[in-house]
């Protein structure tokens, strides 16, 4: 690891002030994917500021019927919450599937988004990666992909989104609530939150240099079946081959987003649209122009069935 | 013939010398009243931080580098090497301690982001007289072939029993806006972030279920 500085913050103007004044500053929340980063060397900040002591971790009422989650609320707390597991099951049940007890405990809200890849190749730094360095080629595509994205991706990258709780977001409509380093406040849907690699991989959020996740907001409840299906190659504690995050409603609608399978939660309005016709229609909608590779290609069968499984429990259940 | 009994040394006092003479070296180091941190210091300049907390009911003040993990400070400063350094990336669990109520693991948080923190390992769970319930059943039950999980095992087990009875619900709770119940499922899939290599696995199950239906 290499050596930095490090102070702790103690409201988010003093943190945005902090990382603003020292370059090549970062935010440390929980840690359990940045610290991993640092060990490696694939993350090599010279500062960092602390946001441990901002608060930030509340789960309130917003004014329209929604919750507003602190950016520091633990994966833990979040999916523990009983209005969340009432009224967001989705999110809840997506969380639970993601990482163990112990990393959920220290994970925060805003960091599970903010998370990177597990590409392999982007993990070692002996091999080309667009991402972690830009322009030095992409090892991944013809090396062993089973695990990386089938559709979103480009020639400069194929790596997916690793977090189970983005996908749930995505479902529910969530926005991001940040502070740039100006103070200037604005909300982000999380649909335009990550960016497609396209030909800079290495940019993978809207975030400006030193904007700040405060919190995130879901919309009011909108009722229906949320079901969230993981599959991997374990039954625990292993990242998604495909997940699907759906709510599905009594008269068939409703949204699917699928996790595992792209550069960010993968959810489109055309693929809603066909939810009453089933899983293939889902499916088709969802994966037209998908790009898989030979060792992932399995990925698109797996997707459809996992969307009809989803299916078939909703109908059960409702 | 068996020569060890002739040393007079223990493995664990020898390992607990080498790291004292280690830990010696680094706190000699000229930048110990560098606190706290200004963002300065050039490239790949080692920076020095003091900090307090409780581990185990007492409380500590090291000086040490910021990259210094609470795993590395457990270990190397502390010299409490109950607490074990397995994949040092979160994947296996063998750092597992008690941080302000909460199993984490060590290895990945910062010893600097637990200014003013309580920290419990293994060691301060029971002592070899009195050994905590937990680790009293993991004994009576042979729930461990090599031992170096262990203490991860053990500090996790206890994270879970108390996870359950603040009503945390897992990936295999069947209703998830009833109160979570102990059974063997519950347990194998909230223990899932602690591998044993030895494939105890059936044994822990035995023994924490135990400890879970004495608390019951």
């Amino acid at each position: 690891m290499r050596a930095f500085t490090y102070e702790r913050a103690t409201s988010a103007e003093d943190a945005l002030a902090k990382a603003a004044r020292t370059p090549n500053a970062r935010f440390i929340a929980g840690g359990t994917n940045l610290l991993d980063l640092m060990k490696l060397e694939i993350e090599t900040p010279g500062h960092l500021v602390d946001l441990n002591g901002l608060g930030l971790k509340a789960i309130e009422p917003t004014q329209d019927g929604g919750l507003r989650i602190g950016a520091l609320v633990s994966n833990t707390q979040l999916a523990a919450d009983d209005r969340v597991r009432r009224d967001y099951g989705v999110l809840s049940r997506a969380l639970l599937a993601g990482a163990s007890g112990q990393l959920r405990n220290k994970a925060s809200t805003a960091g599970n988004l903010l998370q990177r890849t597990r590409c392999p190749y982007f993990y070692d730094t002996n091999q080309a990666c667009n991402k972690r360095q830009p322009g030095s080629g992409c090892a991944a595509m013809g090396g062993y992909s089973k695990q990386l994205g089938v559709v979103g991706t480009s020639d400069a990258c194929i790596a997916t989104h690793p977090s189970d709780m983005a996908v749930a977001m995505r479902a529910l409509d969530a926005s991001v609530e940040t502070m740039r380093p100006d103070g200037a406040r604005r909300v982000i849907p999380i649909a335009d939150l990550h960016r497609l690699p396209g030909t800079t991989p290495h940019i993978e959020t809207e975030l400006v240099r030193g904007e700040l996740i405060t919190a995130v907001t879901l919309p009011a409840p909108v009722g229906g079946t949320h079901i969230y299906q993981k599959v991997r190659d374990r039954a625990s504690y292993a990242f998604a081959l495909v997940s699907v995050a759906a709510i599905v409603q009594r008269d068939g609608s409703g949204r699917v987003a699928v996790g595992g399978v792209a550069p960010k939660p993968w959810r489109m309005d055309s693929a809603d649209a066909q939810l009453p016709r089933g899983a293939k229609a889902v499916a088709d909608a969802l994966f037209a122009g998908a790009r898989p590779t030979k060792e992932n290609a399995f990925k698109l069968p797996l997707a459809e069935r996992t969307i009809a499984s989803v299916l078939a429990q909703a109908r059960s259940r409702a | 013939m068996d020569i060890s009994s002739n040393l007079p040394i223990t493995r664990r006092g020898l390992l607990a010398a080498g790291a004292a003479s280690a830990s010696a070296t680094i706190v000699a180091h000229p930048a110990t009243a560098q606190t706290p941190a200004r963002p300065a210091a050039p490239a790949g300049t080692p920076v020095l931080s003091t900090v307090t907390m409780q581990v185990n009911g007492k409380a500590q003040r090291m000086d040490l580098d910021t990259r210094t993990t609470l795993l590395d400070a457990l270990r190397e400063h502390l010299h409490l090497t109950g607490t074990k350094k397995g994949c040092d990336h979160g994947q296996c669990g063998a750092c597992t301690v008690i941080v302000d109520g909460q199993r984490i693991n060590s290895c990945l948080t910062l010893a600097v982001m637990h200014e003013g923190g309580s920290v419990t390992t293994v060691e301060g769970l029971g002592t070899p007289d009195k050994l905590h319930p937990m680790q009293a059943a993991f004994v009576k039950h042979d729930g461990f072939q090599c031992g170096y999980c262990t203490p991860g095992q053990i500090c996790s087990a206890v994270g879970v029993l108390r996870e359950i009875e603040q009503g945390v619900p897992s990936h295999v709770s069947a209703d998830l806006t009833a109160k979570p119940m102990f059974s063997a499922d519950e347990l194998r899939e909230r223990m899932s972030g602690n591998i044993c290599r030895c494939g105890a696995y059936s044994n822990i199950v035995d023994a924490v279920t135990e400890v879970a239906k004495g608390a019951a």
